[in-house]
């Protein structure tokens, strides 16, 4: 690799100078704020007000849009910012999961805020390098870099027109060229994104790692909502920090001790159960493929099943031989989870770099099933090369499977045809020509740039260009606000659709994911148990994303005794670790029940800053129908016995010599019923209105009523 | 490769390792400061717990600051630790220990210092 050529096309635009700062509890108090249309680099203060309502994280994130954009500000305005922030735990070496950053901008998906959680190195070496979050804004004319070195103080903008632009290439060529040697590396972290982010609106954001035992970087994704997309239209080729001198204690925390010693027992958890649970290590979150079917839950040919006879073909095991065992697969130092898993060696069958042999980092359950079975398609290779295109074109996987087994089904239904697909026969199961469509959708070129808009965009297309059937397309096509769903099949359990629907940036698993306590362990029967948990556990697992945490290693693995607590669902002992672990580092003196405020202070300010950006609203909160029941005949004759018999246990309606279609028609009635009451009994409990306002005594309440956001519910009660 | 041998029938549980080891690499004599423990089992009977050597922290350690030597000794190169404490939650004989004072673990080399102080013969260094 001539890095030396590369470098020397650098043209620099911008070099600042700062002093380097101490971290205090948590805390450098400081933020880096770079201007990318006029090269403008400056700090900006921590307010002690973001640190007692926002924490950190995601919650500085919203915080800073929120003062930079307006109501009418769209995602590609120079205005929009990403926003990069760690939290005061991040970067502590001792607890797993501690290396997280929070990535925050105006989505094109759902034209609102987005946060995605990512591992890999930048968050915590930008915070040993002197700052709490990195604040982006503008956009550059031609591709540039923006260079930290957190060892000399230095902020770089250099215009850098020769590098690739597809991470696994672009990662490596600048861990290279800004190391001083094989030894540095490890002390350089990339944020990059892809070519199709150039194209697609699904484009995300690779945070590198340097994988010392591979001795080759590793890609960690920022996902959802499409930031990679914003990022290439801002014109940056990528985020490169440099920090040596990584040690346990940079944090400076309140209290060491506290901090070594919870790590070490939650790491002696992890030795002593790992392999008897969930088996993380050795497979990470591919472990519940199998499971998943199992419970009928494994979302099939676009959500239509939830599960498949050839399920057993991408099965766990399959891709445990495959995956490189015995490495220290941790996305951050400290995390014994070691969840990031990766196959070496694996040689692409297509695509630009068809030949040659590379790592793929994966393939974790949500591609497994998105790339996999949700498209028809059981074959692990071709999981992993989709797997591998969609990281390093910068394409959400999650938003691929799901906009691609909606395409399948359109096709399937005569909707789309080879002539509008430019001959892509995309049936459920050609692996051929979802691997042809993701090469499409990196080039920007013919039916590859519809797809990659999303199957929002789609669906209005497809509506307005081809005649499809409103109704039926926007029962079938899997997104809400904007976003596509994840990876679990909703439609049996009324806890999922709400865990689902009712969230601040659209279907996703980081608020909640209920699947199991609701359809599997039956443990949340009545509407307000699911409005508690509602409440509940999506306020838990914001917090994750306050502090730069990662949530995996709350609930993936157990304390022994967990099953004998009060409330073994929220594994108390855990909770626990993670209010000792906050107390130790910051100095504060939370408990239980105010980690939770915490939370609800940003979770509420989410949810009126979407309001503010016209959605956030109940009639936002709607899902399509696919999410909720079957929507056709070959649907409900699959669960036939299942349904028939929910008609007449619950709704006393007798089947007898009532056609398939009378049937579905009173079972879609009863399932938008229950969604309604459901909805109503979760804005109860999280104290807004019907509409789905928070109110303004529950803003007094938490603190919370600053008059920029009391201003904005008032227009709205 | 010499170890740290052991024969916990003959100890008496007077503790004189811990204080000679703990003086020897900490220049106090603490016993959470030692790299050997003693305690009892519920029987009564000394339990010795130190390194074997085995090796399992190597593959652990994220940024391998873990390495055996050439006498087949592991060691922690601190300069390059950063404190996660991995190998200590990991360690399957429990023999990897952390102190609040400091931010990287400790562990025995079978230096052979406590043995020399063992007034009943029960740590020896052995070659194996």
């Amino acid at each position: 690799m001539n890095v030396e050529k590369l470098k020397s096309a650098h043209k620099l635009l911008s070099e600042y100078k700062y002093e380097l700062g101490k971290i205090d509890k948590g805390y450098t108090n400081r933020t880096l704020y770079v201007n990318l249309s006029n090269n403008e680099v400056k700090e900006k203060p921590v307010t002690q007000l973001m640190k007692d309502k926002f924490i950190g994280g995601k919650g500085f994130g919203l915080w800073y849009l929120w003062n930079a954009v307006t109501p009418e500000t769209k995602w590609n305005d120079p205005e929009n910012e990403i926003v990069i922030a760690g939290g005061p735990l991040c970067g502590i070496t001792q607890y797993a999961g501690a290396g997280k950053s929070l990535v925050v901008s105006l989505s094109p998906l759902t034209d609102m805020p987005v946060d995605s959680n990512v591992g890999g190195y930048f968050g915590p070496l930008l915070k040993f390098s002197g700052f709490d979050a990195l604040e982006l804004q503008g956009k550059a004319d031609k591709d540039v870099i923006v260079f930290i070195d957190g060892n000399t103080g230095t902020v770089r903008i250099e215009e850098a027109p020769l590098e690739a632009v597809d991470s696994h290439v672009l990662g490596e060529q600048l861990t290279e060229m800004y190391a001083k040697d094989e030894a540095d590396k490890r002390n350089i972290a990339v944020v990059s994104a892809g070519t199709a982010a150039e194209h697609a609106y699904v484009g995300l954001l690779n945070f590198s790692f340097y994988d010392v035992r591979r001795k080759s970087i590793r890609l960690k994704q920022a996902g959802r909502g499409g930031i990679g997309s914003v990022f290439r239209d801002k014109k940056i080729k990528a985020l490169v920090v440099r920090f040596a001198g990584v040690k346990g204690n940079l944090n400076n925390p309140a209290d060491q001790g506290t901090l070594n010693r919870t790590g070490i027992k939650f790491h002696k958890e992890m030795h002593d159960f790992d392999d008897k649970q969930n088996r993380m290590r050795q497979v990470g979150t591919a472990n519940i493929i199998e499971v998943m079917d199992q419970y009928d839950l494994l979302p099939t040919h676009n959500y239509k099943f939830g599960s498949h006879k050839d399920t057993y073909k991408i099965s766990s095991k399959v891709f445990t031989k495959k995956i490189t065992q015995g490495m220290a697969d941790g996305c951050w130092y400290g995390c014994s989870m070691s969840c990031a898993k990766a196959v070496d060696h694996f040689e692409l069958k297509t695509g630009p770099y068809k030949g040659q042999k590379v790592i793929v980092d994966g393939p974790e359950y949500e591609n497994a099933a998105g790339l996999g079975s949700n498209c028809g398609i059981f074959d692990p290779d071709a999981i992993l090369e989709l797997n591998f295109y969609c990281d390093t074109y910068a394409i959400d996987t999650i938003s691929f499977g799901t906009m691609t087994a909606f395409i399948m089904e359109c096709y399937e239904n005569g909707i789309l045809n080879k002539e509008r697909t430019g001959g892509l026969e995309l049936n459920f199961g050609n692996t051929d020509a979802a691997l042809e469509l993701i090469h499409r959708i990196a080039r920007g070129e013919g039916f590859g740039k519809i797809a990659g808009l999303g199957v929002k965009r789609m669906k209005e297309i497809f509506i307005r260009e081809y005649n499809a059937d409103p109704d039926f397309i926007n029962d079938i096509g899997m997104e809400q606000k904007g976003l596509e769903f994840s990876e679990y099949m909703p439609k049996e359990s009324l806890a999922q659709q709400g865990g689902y629907g009712l969230t601040n940036k659209g279907p996703q698993h980081d608020e909640a994911w209920l699947i199991f306590m609701d359809m599997v362990n039956n443990q949340i029967p009545t509407f307000e148990n699911k409005a508690e948990a509602l409440h509940y556990f999506p306020m838990f697992r914001t917090w994750f994303g306050l502090n730069g945490l990662c949530k995996l290693p709350w609930n993936d693995i157990t304390p022994e005794n967990n099953k004998y607590t009060d409330e073994p669902a929220k594994i108390p002992e855990h909770v626990q670790n993670y209010v000792d672990i906050y107390n130790a580092v910051t100095g504060s003196h939370i408990d239980k029940y105010e980690l939770i405020r915490q939370s609800e202070r940003v979770y509420n300010f989410q949810r009126i800053f979407n309001i503010r950006m016209g959605k956030g609203k109940r009639i936002n909160d709607r899902i399509p129908y696919r999410a909720m029941g079957p929507v056709t005949v070959e649907e409900y004759l699959s669960r036939q016995e299942r349904y028939d018999g929910q008609l007449k246990e619950l709704l006393n309606y007798d089947t007898e010599g009532k056609t398939t279609e009378e049937k579905m028609r009173t079972l879609r009635e009863y399932r938008e019923s229950q969604y309604e009451k459901l909805t109503d009994a979760v804005y109860k409990r999280r104290g807004w209105t019907m509409d789905g306002v928070p109110t303004v005594e529950k803003l007094k309440d938490l603190g919370m009523d600053l008059p920029d956001v009391v201003e904005v519910v008032k227009k709205h009660i | 490769m010499k170890v740290l041998s052991k024969k916990p029938e003959l100890c008496i549980q007077c503790h004189a390792c811990e204080s000679t080891c703990s003086s020897t690499w900490f220049k106090e004599d603490n016993a959470l400061k030692s790299c050997i423990r003693i305690s009892g089992n519920e029987k009564g009977d000394a339990v010795i717990t130190s390194c074997t050597q085995c090796g399992e922290c190597i593959d652990i350690c994220p940024v391998e600051a873990i390495t055996r030597d050439k006498n087949g000794i592991v060691r922690i190169n601190k300069s390059i630790c950063v404190g996660c404490f991995m190998c200590v939650g990991y360690c399957p004989e429990l023999a990897m220990f952390m102190h609040d004072e400091y931010i990287e673990p400790f562990k025995c080399i079978a230096c052979g210092q406590c043995a020399k102080n063992c007034p009943t013969g029960a740590i020896f260094i052995e070659q194996e």
